[in-house]
């Protein structure tokens, strides 16, 4: 049983889901959620057995890989790699998968065979990316990932489903396509001056490139992450794809579809183009912090909840670009924290809002209000998450921020002070939400049930997640610290600022006013 | 027994865990005992381990690490508590006064629903506070920093069902997040700068690494000095706190005295270090004392909600203790920290009595004569009166005002104006205290009060009285050094001032604050016993009217924030809801729609234009042939 398997299990999973839907609606649900749950538990299993993190030194990160020539001819192999970075992604992909089938287990009455095998090829998609060592295959994932969910939105989504998810489509296929020209360009200036054609990631590494050579290519790679993540401006497929997806659609979205930019950006993006993304390193903290300030902005100012929360989106992931950005190892671990409290706040908040959506037959949040008196249980789900994601301090939203800012102070005091005020901003929306939705008069037209059993045992988990990795965010950062590490060395070391280390005192003097920038 | 620290914050977070999980199935008596014995619980524990400190306290330090929070890099903040003499009179006077008032909330919350929702916010109230003024690094502080202003969130909208309610709550929350933001920037600076964030550690290094008046020093205090301002309500952000009043009474009792506004105090006591090498901003925090003394204690002067003027009235006093801190004084501060909590919890719940004898009215001028229906209410709230006025020699008020009003003046860092500043401010104090008295319970006697509430919430009224006036012994002179004992206890922690001149006319400055104090008095019964019309009169002038306009609005500045942020910021995000950005695609999109209407419109089916297009086009590409 190896690495390859975590691909396969998703993907097999899918196509009897599919077979099954022709017998009942039960049996995709039953399959997937299996399914999936053996890849949670094979990949649970792996992190379990990973030699401990003092026996593996930041050169050899890899916990489990998986290599094999898939097309010769022309240098593309089926090169599969998973350390401590790929692994967290991984968890975080199987468990919100299951979140996914659970809380669509209601919502998708038509066709439950073929969205079970849509949802599943493109967890199958998210997987491959985020295990990925061979260039050609990591593209082939990464589009992989979007028909289905092209699917997901235009069949299952809500009102303005055909417009969002052609938007989707033509702004992720565009910026795929720039990044398929980075990887040709890349491969042949590798084989033109090594005389060997391959798209192995780790031999593309150190490539040698002019300067004008790297930008250029940096920057086709860039576009596809940075539509993906997304980065203000390239953001505005966002908003609708999120809001009128289904449920789960909106859930993989915000929960992993994002994060598979973020980690381009940290697998592929530095270390491959280090000096290139060292000269643009201020554009992109610059680029960072107008998007936790302008995603909030945008966040506050919506009525439709969904679109609230597509916007909160664009936020979080503020944080996880200046992280990349500011490139050392407080920044890359506060930028994995949060990507995967990320994954839980936000698309715990997007159940909440498929449930509301289902009972309440809308997303206007003009049409709620006062809800804590008649769903008290779902009032407090509420406001849990609401407090994740305005980065409380005792839930892990907050370690992924604070590490993060922490870390990009080194670098810009300035652009980090700036990011900073996106905690108030964060307070302000998340707290707008609650007055709109939960808070306020009673009102006499509003009946519905709380959430039931299930719903309410898969937010308690998620809830649990954060609070622990919050208090105790060890296990997390040990498993990505080696991953981290190993990145880190391969990027440009101009890249990371010296820290101080405890103990080392510097004599006393005007000098040590040069941190202060 | 140290080993039983913990125990402290752990208990009323304990308490909050059940009471959310179970909170709505268990019986209200259940739900009322676990609130407050937790509370009481962790007050039994401060005490054991007060007992370890003696009189003395310098030095004497427990401390326990109970995990590591984190680790990456160099950053490895653990869970750890430290409880030195200063932590230890915080501690005390939380879980003390905390417990009282969770104790008088059993009474007062008796016919509220959401009685678990509120025990479990108010004990992860105090559970917050606690974890605050016994962290041992930054982050921890922040965390409890944080966990204060959430539950202030939460307690100030407690009534949720009335939107206003729940604009005072996020008011609160999101200003103290300013102060707080800024706060977050300072620790980013400290730990780039020193490489850690333990505190003791960093005072220590700061004080190596950085040379007094440095520019990096002035900038750290004066980050962690907005942090401060903005949870302890001080000019410019003190605008949040008389809004507050729209929690029920005891959580007004609780953020005025036990937590929340008092933690800007302990933060820049706690590291006064950094303000001493930061003469500018320790000058600051003096003129913004002074300052928002004078202008709280004015716009108390004149409000008709009782809650109203306690409010601002705290932000009076919080003044006070700033003053004493950018003075120098640090023990005086922390001495009218505490006098002022039992004072002011007594006034808070005392008030909180009132309000429910006269069903839930808040005017003021809507009662009087309580005096005899409320005995007890009466008597306890006159002690609070007199303590908050500092009237002489019996209450504890006076001797915290004096000794801050003394090094006001005779501190290095003292001047006569902030003196002056100082005294002024007892003058108005006194007046305006006594103003709510005279008015609340003498005059003529309305009928329709209830008497005094029960025995549980009397108790609390009582045993508060008793410590604002106990409180006052702290002040005794301790025989070896002459110094005052709470100076003595705190002294391992906080240095004694600088005095400019060891010839204060110790014996004159007395005499003129008490002057003040009982001037202020006398002037309130002048004004509101013997001849009311008169001070009607004054404010139906014109002038009269203005100015009493402008500090019933707490000097504009509600207004000014509206139309400087708010506004703006609510008109900016709503004109760009749907965003702007999205337009330039949008354009893309509309522009490729008209061109292939466009193209579209060539296809005609006639075949002459055809030939016609492709004769045109052989022409245009021969041209450009020949020509270029």
């Amino acid at each position: 049983m190896t690495v390859e398997w975590l691909i396969l299990i998703p993907l097999i999973g899918g196509v009897l889901a599919w077979i099954g839907g022709r017998r009942s609606s039960l049996l995709p649900r039953l399959i997937s959620v299996a399914s999936l749950g053996a890849g949670l538990a094979m990949t649970a299993s792996l992190w379990n057995a990973s030699p401990p993190v003092a026996g593996r030194t930041a050169g050899q990160a890899w916990i489990a890989e998986f290599n094999t020539s898939w097309i010769p001819q022309l240098g593309i192999g089926f090169h599969l790699g998973l350390d401590g970075l790929s692994l967290l992604l991984v968890l975080l992909t199987f468990f919100l998968g299951i979140v996914g089938v659970l809380c669509s287990w209601n919502e998708i009455k038509e066709r439950t065979g073929f969205f079970h095998l849509n949802l599943m090829l493109v967890l199958t998609g998210i997987v491959g990316v985020f295990l990925s060592l061979d260039l050609f295959l990591f593209y082939f994932f990464w589009e992989l990932m979007l028909v289905p969910m092209y699917f997901l939105i235009s069949i299952w989504g809500h009102e303005k489903r055909a417009y969002a998810s052609v938007k989707f489509f033509i702004f992720t296929q565009l910026s795929g396509i720039l990044m398929l020209l980075g990887i040709l360009g890349l491969y042949f200036i590798h084989g033109r001056s090594t005389g060997i054609y391959t798209f192995d990631y780790t031999q593309l590494l150190g490539t040698r490139l002019t300067p004008g050579q790297s930008l250029w290519l940096m920057l086709g790679f860039a576009a596809a992450f940075a539509v993906k993540l997304p980065a203000v401006p390239f953001h505005s497929w966002l908003p609708d794809a999120h809001s009128e997806a289904p449920t789960a659609g909106s859930l993989i979205l915000a929960g992993l579809l994002l994060k598979t930019g973020a980690y381009g950006f940290i697998r592929f993006l530095v270390p491959l183009f280090p000096d290139a993304v060292e000269s643009v390193r201020l554009i992109g903290m610059v680029l960072s912090a107008a998007g936790i300030l302008y995603g909030a902005a945008l966040a506050f100012s919506q009525e439709d909840l969904k679109r609230l929360i597509a916007y909160t989106s664009i936020s979080h992931m503020g944080f996880v670009m200046l992280g990349i950005f500011a490139w050392n190892e407080l920044s890359l671990q506060g930028a994995v924290i949060q990507m995967v409290c990320h994954g839980f706040s936000t698309g715990a908040l997007f159940v909440l809002a498929g449930i509301l959506q289902a009972r309440l037959h809308t997303r206007e949040m003009s049409a709620m209000g006062g809800l804590w008196a008649v769903t008290p249980r779902m009032a407090g789900m509420g406001l849990f998450f609401g407090l994740a994601s305005l980065g409380l301090p005792g839930l892990g939203n907050f370690i992924g921020e604070f590490l993060v800012l922490l870390g990009s102070y080194r670098v810009s005091g300035l652009v980090t002070a700036a990011a900073a005020t996106g905690l108030i901003a964060s307070a302000l929306y998340s707290l707008r939400l609650m007055q709109r939705v939960f808070h306020g008069p009673k009102r006499d037209d509003l009946t519905m049930a709380d959430i039931a059993v299930r719903e309410t045992t898969i937010l308690a988990v998620m809830a649990a997640v954060i609070v622990v990795i919050g208090l105790y965010p060890g296990p997390v950062l040990e498993t990505s610290k080696p991953a981290v590490e190993g990145l880190i060395q391969k990027g440009n070391p101009s890249l990371t600022p010296p820290g101080r280390g405890p103990g080392a005192v510097k004599p006393g003097g005007e000098s040590s006013g040069e941190m202060l920038r | 027994m140290t080993d039983l620290l913990w125990l402290i914050p752990f208990m009323p977070i304990a308490g909050f865990t059940v009471l959310v999980l179970a909170g709505s199935r268990l019986p209200r008596s259940v739900t009322g005992t676990i609130g407050t014995g937790t509370v009481g619980l962790s007050a039994v524990v401060s005490m054991l381990l007060a007992a370890g400190f003696g009189v003395k306290g310098d030095g004497y330090v427990v401390t326990q690490t109970l995990w590591q929070w984190l680790s990456v890099g160099d950053f490895s903040p653990r869970f750890s508590l430290y409880l030195d003499a200063l932590s230890l009179v915080m501690v005390l006077v939380i879980t003390c006064v905390g417990f009282l008032i969770h104790l008088y909330s059993i009474g007062f919350m008796k016919n509220e629903e959401g009685y678990s929702r509120f025990f479990a916010y108010m004990n992860l109230f105090v559970g917050s506070m606690l974890v605050l003024v016994l962290a041992d690094n930054l982050v921890s502080l922040y965390l409890g920093w944080e966990g204060v202003g959430l539950c202030s969130y939460l307690l100030i909208g407690f009534w949720y069902r009335d939107s206003a309610n729940g604009y005072a709550a996020r008011k609160a929350f999101v200003i103290t997040r300013v102060g707080d933001t800024a706060l977050a920037v300072g620790l980013f600076l400290l730990f780039t700068n020193l490489g850690t964030l333990q505190i003791q550690e960093l005072m220590q290094r700061a004080q190596a690494e950085w040379p007094a008046g440095s520019k990096i020093a002035v900038i750290a205090a004066a980050l962690l000095l907005a942090g401060a301002i903005g949870k302890s309500a001080q000019l410019p952000l003190q605008t949040w706190l008389p809004d507050a009043m729209a929690g029920p009474t005891p959580v007004s009792a609780l953020i005025h005295a036990a937590t929340m506004v008092t933690a800007g105090v302990y933060l820049i006591a706690r590291t006064h270090v950094l303000f001493t090498l930061a003469p500018p901003v320790q000058s600051a925090i003096a003129i913004i004392g002074a300052a928002t003394l004078l202008l709280a204690g004015l716009s108390a002067f004149v409000q008709r909600d009782i809650k109203r003027v306690l409010a601002y009235s705290t932000i009076s006093q919080i003044g006070y203790m700033f003053l004493a801190l950018g003075v120098g004084a640090w023990s005086a501060a922390l001495f009218h920290f505490m006098t002022h909590a039992f004072f002011k919890a007594l006034l808070f719940l005392g008030a909180g009595a009132v309000i429910l004898a006269m069903d839930h009215e808040h005017d003021i001028f809507k009662m009087g004569g309580l005096r005899s229906r409320m005995p007890v209410t009466f008597w306890t709230f006159l002690i609070g009166v007199a303590s908050l006025s500092a009237l002489p020699f019996v209450t504890s008020g006076f001797y915290s005002k004096d000794l801050i009003l003394k090094l006001a003046w005779s501190s290095e860092r003292g001047s006569v104006w902030l003196w002056a500043a100082g005294v002024a401010g007892a003058f108005i104090t006194s007046l305006y205290a006594f103003r709510l008295l005279f008015v609340v319970f003498f005059g003529d006697r309305l009928t329709r009060a209830k008497s005094d509430p029960g025995i549980s919430m009397t108790a609390p009224l009582v045993v508060l009285a008793a410590l604002s006036v106990a409180a006052g012994l702290a002040a005794l002179p301790e025989p070896a050094s002459g110094r005052q004992a709470i100076q003595q206890f705190l002294s391992g922690v906080l240095p004694a001032a600088h005095i400019r001149d060891e010839r204060t006319p110790e014996l004159f400055l007395l005499l003129i604050a008490s002057c003040a104090s009982i001037g202020g008095m006398l002037a309130a019964w002048l004004l509101y016993v013997l001849f009311p019309r008169y001070a009607e009169g004054l404010v139906q002038t014109r002038a009269g009217r203005s100015v009493h306009r402008l500090l019933f609005t707490g000097w504009g500045f509600d207004r000014i924030y509206d139309r400087l942020f708010a506004g703006p910021f609510l008109w900016l995000t709503r004109i760009n809801r749907d965003d702007f950005i999205d337009l330039v695609y949008e354009g893309a999109a509309w522009y490729s729609g008209v061109f292939h209407h466009l193209l579209g419109l060539t296809q005609t089916g006639k075949v002459r234009w055809y030939a016609f297009g492709i004769g045109l086009g052989a022409i245009i590409t021969i041209g450009i042939a020949v020509f270029l």
